[in-house]
């Protein structure tokens, strides 16, 4: 986990349009040879706004589907989606929305406040280029060209442009996939310090680190439903339990635990393997009460086995792979 | 406002890019010099009673921004393999402010190729009256409507891969069946199929100062229906496109 600090706002959204995305009844399938890939399967979700919701789910979930039927880039086959009290499109058109998508290059042959310029130039209220450049930590490479960046540089930019536009409603689809460490915490740095100005933000990703320290709300995607939405704190409980492994011979399992942090424990021949409400914790008291556990491995969350567990098994084999 | 800022930007790029400029200018120069330099005392090439510099000047100013139009689809194919067709999807940009930038950049490239080939023409003894000039270039920029609305709908339509065959297979013979390299038969099953393509009549301009009528009813019908038909499919071929590519 990061050591970036929280500046999460929980506080009620202010008066005013209190919904800023209402999806209803959400479908959307796609013909693939011999298939048919049912990407979203029924997806009901109110955010309200000034809200920042994180999108959870492993790659073919149907989350960037779901966002591009937000943006009104593909139509549902059937539901409805309203946008700041509005069709996608009046939202796009009346320059509501912002969104940085997945797909990752930017256009040669243009410099980087020149891109930033032009995309500014479309929006009816856009932040000072200067301004954002800045805030997105780009200043000085403004005037390089495009095609000249590094992968990091080029999703500041793209943040940069999805940003200038001072959306009331800004849509990140994994938006830090393909940065290092210190990129993802200079990115989520710059979008502490639009979120602090009540706007509402949507972001998928597949981290849960991501979403537990940037969102308000996690809502869990899977198999093309929401199979869970809460607080960080409690979606983190459901599905955030980390697994320590390690070779102990002759300790019965049941006096595994009492020990702190652990949750679950089971033996197979020699090993053991504790499931963690608190990793940090179990591993002290592992070592405190049993000096002699060695090979000891500790493995993060499993996002898509604690999704089959939430979803069900008898749902995954009609299901396809959309992102 | 918006609308001129990203036709602006358009034009930046298209001017940036050198290799881009010297094939689709470069090179049709380069073909005329090579061509009408040996030919230039010929005064009615091939019988069309048009001299040889005046029909190649012309003929590869036709071929040239035939080019160029249809190029405009290569940089589309490749905005979209990144993505940024979609980014400027969900900003406020029209579609009709976005064509108008691709056509008015198309249309930048040509007119550039058409004042060079003419200073070319000029410098091999090339001459005509100006009202002769200008109405000579109208119709050569008319002519070029339904090669920019092609070039948009291939853009929508092809990926990166296969745009390189279709923008030289489609120019050439387009360029080939329009009388580009040498006047068409005066009759016959090739002429009346050349009648029906634009190409044709971008070609036939070259007829104006030699004190013909180049278009007749004819022409501006072809031009008409082939422009009409082909901006509907770009249109829809623009609407649709909305997957990742």
């Amino acid at each position: 986990m990061q050591p970036v600090p929280s500046t999460k706002t929980r506080d009620a959204p202010p008066a005013g349009p209190a919904e800023g995305v209402r999806a209803e009844g959400l479908t959307k399938s796609f013909k693939a040879p011999h298939t048919v890939v049912r990407a979203v399967r029924g997806i009901d979700l109110t955010i309200p706004v000034g809200q920042t919701l994180a999108l959870l789910g492993p790659n073919g979930a149907g989350k960037s589907t779901t966002i591009d039927m937000m943006l009104g880039l593909t139509s549902p086959d059937s539901g409805t989606v309203s946008v700041l009290g509005g069709t996608p499109a009046a939202a796009v058109d009346a320059g509501l929305v912002a969104a940085m998508l997945q797909a990752g290059a930017l256009i040669r042959d243009v410099r980087v406040r020149e891109l930033v310029g032009m995309v500014a130039a479309l929006y009816p209220r856009p932040m000072a280029v200067g301004e954002v450049l800045e805030l997105v930590g780009i200043g000085e490479i403004a005037e390089r060209k495009t095609q000249k960046l590094s992968g990091g540089q080029t999703q500041r930019v793209r943040l940069a442009v999805a940003l200038v536009a001072d959306p009331e409603l800004l849509i990140l689809d994994e938006p830090t996939v393909a940065m290092d460490v210190e990129g993802r915490r200079g990115f989520w740095a710059a979008m502490r310090t639009f979120t602090a100005r009540g706007r509402t933000v949507i972001f998928a990703t597949h981290y849960l680190e991501e979403a537990d320290d940037n969102a308000d709300r996690i809502v869990l995607m899977a198999h093309g439903r929401l199979v869970a939405d809460g607080a960080p704190t409690e979606i983190k409980a459901r599905v955030g339990r980390r697994t320590i492994r390690a070779t102990l011979p002759d300790v019965p399992p049941e006096r595994l635990l009492e020990l702190a942090g652990v949750a679950g424990a089971e033996r197979r021949g020699v090993t053991v393997s504790l499931s963690c409400t608190d990793s940090d914790a179990a591993i002290r008291a592992l070592l405190g009460s049993y000096p002699p556990a060695r090979d000891i491995e500790i493995t993060g969350a499993d996002l898509e086995q604690a999704f089959l567990e939430l979803t069900g098994d008898d749902d995954i084999a009609d299901s396809g792979a959309i992102g | 406002m918006t609308a001129l800022a990203y036709t602006r930007f358009e034009f930046f790029r298209m001017f940036r890019n050198a290799r881009f400029l010297l094939f689709s200018i470069g090179f049709p120069l380069i073909i005329f010099y090579a061509t009408a330099l040996p030919n230039r005392n010929v005064r009615s090439f091939n019988g069309s009673g048009i001299s040889f510099p005046l029909y190649y000047m012309v003929g590869l100013a036709s071929f040239g921004t035939m080019a160029a139009m249809i190029a405009t689809g290569a940089r589309i194919a490749s905005e979209r393999t990144t993505g940024w067709t979609r980014q400027l999807r969900i900003t406020p940009l029209t579609t009709r402010a976005y064509f108008r930038a691709k056509v008015l950049t198309a249309y930048a490239t040509s007119l550039l190729t058409i004042v060079l080939l003419y200073l070319a023409g000029v410098s091999l003894g090339v001459s005509m009256s100006g009202s002769d000039w200008l109405g000579m270039t109208g119709l050569i920029l008319i002519a070029l409507l339904p090669f920019a609305a092609m070039g948009i709908l291939l853009g929508h339509l092809l990926t990166t891969d296969s745009m390189g065959p279709a923008i030289g297979g489609g120019t050439s013979l387009f360029a080939f069946l329009g009388g580009t390299w040498f006047p068409l038969a005066s009759h016959g099953f090739v002429h009346d199929l050349g009648q029906l393509l634009p190409s044709y009549w971008l070609v036939q301009a070259a007829h104006l100062p030699a004190g013909g009528h180049p278009w007749h009813a004819m022409a501006w019908i072809v031009i008409g229906v082939w422009t009409a038909v082909l901006t509907v499919l770009a249109g829809y071929a623009y609407r649709r496109d909305t997957k990742r590519v």
